[in-house]
């Protein structure tokens, strides 16, 4: 007992003289599962950032002699996918856009569903009212039926289907930055700060930014891998990326066809967009925990 | 804006006689959203109340919860604004004479709820010296000043400027929130349950602050509580509020040898007393507090009033001199003139009425 509180009383002593996100930092380092999760991501991350300088076959370059090889084929370690075009290669490739639109529209969506969500719970009456009851209409439609159908409308192509992804995630995040800005606003401190003569875009940036950036971040990573699989399902569809480019939704989409001749390579892009969800769904889960420093 | 102009203290108005904070009829009665048909009501938190605070004095406010003690306070620093009434500081109006700005420079608050009042996410340094900032002190400056308040309140700089507030206790935040209430250098602070949440030892340690404080810097203070004793060892006068209404005022020692609002008289006896010959044995009142939405006809308290007659439910008592110094009570029983028939008589030296 006493050796606990000594110990609680040496973490305080060694968490006082840092910045809160200094503190939140080294408590998810201590977190095995974190760490992992980040590291996957950061290797995967890496790969496809680095693609063009890791030496790997030409991703679009195809042969009809060496189709559908299965895995551990010599000179094509995970097989080749239905155009003969190595699979090792066309993962790490597909990795960029699988991520770049997974992450783009959530950070997208972050940023836009932040400000309106504080404005409104910050302001409040009228103001609230609008901006809440328009995010209640997109609401009325369930996110995947609304991605698809704003990338139909909008027609294929990679830009099209983020700023569909985009529409989709703003809700949400309105939502949940205007309840946690609500209970913020009514706190003493920021009665404190208004008797202080501070106006409401400053008291905004010190004393409401502050306290509701932490959780509405928590919530967007979590966002994160539905936004990859969403994003995948409209490739899968024929709404986002166009072959041949690469991409793990579309791969999965044409490798389907061969799910009964091969079944390990077909599996493969799944496989990819569950890792990759997964991790960033575990390291939010992290982050979150690391962040409730008072608890 | 420079340094000078926003921070140094601010000169003596009018002369000793002038009270530093005048409240005229102020009332705000909030609108209840009822309702599908907006058929809600009307909850009159603070109704006609006016009070005068001279300069260097303590003013007490007491009441039971919900009595409007912390709508008044909100209203006088401006955190919402009054439907009716004028409040006068220094002699200039606000909103008038005086901007609402320059006004919660001079006026500054401390809060009940240590915790909720400072923002988690900044430094005790940071917290104080945002203040200042705001007033257009540079970061250094601001700084300056946050750790020789954190001296003032007995806090030493090197020790707590870069704690969280979590990492404090409750007697060490109010501490802080104190600081943070005096880094804009005010005339007046405004005292809302300051120590009610804090252990009696600590609560004596941070009102012996306060005083000597007052002293140090001069300052006047409105002081809100529901703690009788502490209002006792603290005020120069009491504000006896019920229901929204002032009902008696009066310095404290005629408020306790001669209190003539039964209400207050039902508070002072509510009190628990250590001498085991004068144990409270029964309730002096029973009941809750009438609903603010729809107050009692007349006088508001005829409903819980040992002494109510036909009078108390017809006509609304206005406050009253009682012949004691600076001593007012809104009871018919006060006015000779009313009709009651306990008009006029003193309960000096009585026992409480059983």
């Amino acid at each position: 007992m006493s050796a606990l509180a000594d110990d609680l009383v040496r973490i305080a002593k060694v968490d006082r003289a840092r910045g809160y996100w200094t503190t939140v930092g080294r408590r998810l380092i201590r977190d095995p599962v974190s760490v992992g999760c980040g590291g996957v991501i950061l290797v995967i991350a890496l790969a496809a950032l680095l693609a063009p300088y890791l030496g790997l076959a030409d991703p679009y370059h195809g042969s009809m002699i060496r189709r559908l090889r299965p895995i551990g084929t010599p000179g094509y370690p995970l097989g080749t996918d239905e155009l003969g075009r190595d699979m090792v290669s066309r993962l790490v490739y597909g990795g960029r856009l699988s991520l770049f639109i997974g992450l783009a529209p959530v950070a997208l969506a972050f940023t836009i569903g932040t400000t309106l969500g504080v404005i409104a719970g910050y302001v409040g009456g009228v103001v609230n009212q609008a901006i809440m009851r328009i995010v209640d209409v997109f609401y009325a439609f369930p996110s995947v039926l609304l991605a698809i159908a704003i990338s139909g409308a909008l027609g294929a192509g990679i830009l099209n289907s983020l700023l569909s992804l985009t529409i989709v995630f703003v809700p949400p995040i309105v939502r949940v930055a205007e309840s946690v800005t609500t209970s913020v606003r009514n706190l003493d401190f920021v009665d404190a700060a208004r008797a202080s003569g501070a106006g409401p875009l400053t008291i905004m940036r010190v004393h409401v930014l502050g306290n509701v950036l932490g959780p509405i971040f928590v919530y967007a990573t979590s966002l994160i891998s539905v936004c990859m699989i969403l994003a995948a399902g409209l490739s899968f569809l024929g709404l986002g990326t166009r072959p041949p480019e690469p991409e793990w939704g579309l791969m999965l989409n044409t490798l389907r066809t061969a799910i009964y001749l091969n079944p390990w390579v077909a599996a493969l892009p799944g496989a990819m967009i569950f890792t990759v969800s997964i991790c960033f769904n575990l390291l939010s889960d992290g982050v979150r925990s690391a962040m409730d420093v008072r608890g | 804006m420079s340094e000078a102009e926003t921070l140094a203290s601010v000169a003596d108005v009018g002369g000793p006689q002038q009270p530093l904070l005048e409240v005229r009829s102020l009332s705000k009665h909030f609108k209840l959203s009822g309702g599908l048909f907006g058929q809600g009501g009307v909850v009159r938190a603070v109704d006609d109340v006016s009070f005068a605070v001279g300069k260097g004095e303590v003013l007490g406010i007491v009441g039971e919860s919900g009595c409007g003690k912390s709508t008044t306070a909100r209203l006088i620093i401006g955190l919402i604004a009054p439907d009716v009434g004028e409040i006068i500081l220094d002699g200039e109006a606000v909103g008038a004479a005086l901007s609402v700005r320059v006004l919660r420079r001079r006026v500054q608050m401390v809060f009940q709820d240590s915790y909720a009042s400072l923002n988690p996410r900044l430094t005790i340094e940071d917290t104080i010296a945002f203040g200042p900032k705001v007033h257009g002190c540079s970061a250094d400056e601001a700084h300056t000043r946050a750790h020789d308040l954190l001296c003032k309140v007995g806090l030493d700089p090197a020790l707590f400027a870069d704690r969280y507030p979590h990492e404090l206790s409750g007697g060490q935040r109010q501490r802080i929130n104190i600081a943070r209430a005096l880094a804009l250098a005010p005339r007046l602070v405004l005292l809302d349950e300051a120590v009610s949440a804090l252990d009696k030892s600590v609560e004596a340690q941070v009102l012996n602050l306060l005083l000597d404080l007052k002293d140090d810097l001069g300052l006047t203070y409105v002081f809100i509580s529901h703690d009788l004793n502490v209002v006792r060892f603290i005020s120069d006068r009491v504000l006896v509020m019920y229901l929204g209404e002032v009902v008696e005022q009066a310095p404290v020692e005629v408020l306790w040898e001669d209190a003539r609002h039964p209400y207050t008289r039902a508070l002072l006896a509510a009190m628990p007393s250590l001498d085991p010959d004068h144990r409270t044995k029964e309730a002096p009142i029973a009941g809750d507090p009438p609903n603010p939405i729809d107050p009692p006809s007349g006088c508001r308290f005829h409903t819980r009033c040992p002494f109510a007659e036909s009078v108390c439910r017809a006509r609304k008592p206005m406050l009253t001199a009682t012949g004691n110094d600076r001593h007012t009570a809104a009871c018919h029983m006060v006015d000779m003139s009313s009709g009651h028939s306990w008009a006029g008589h003193s309960f000096t030296g009585e026992e409480h009425h059983a």
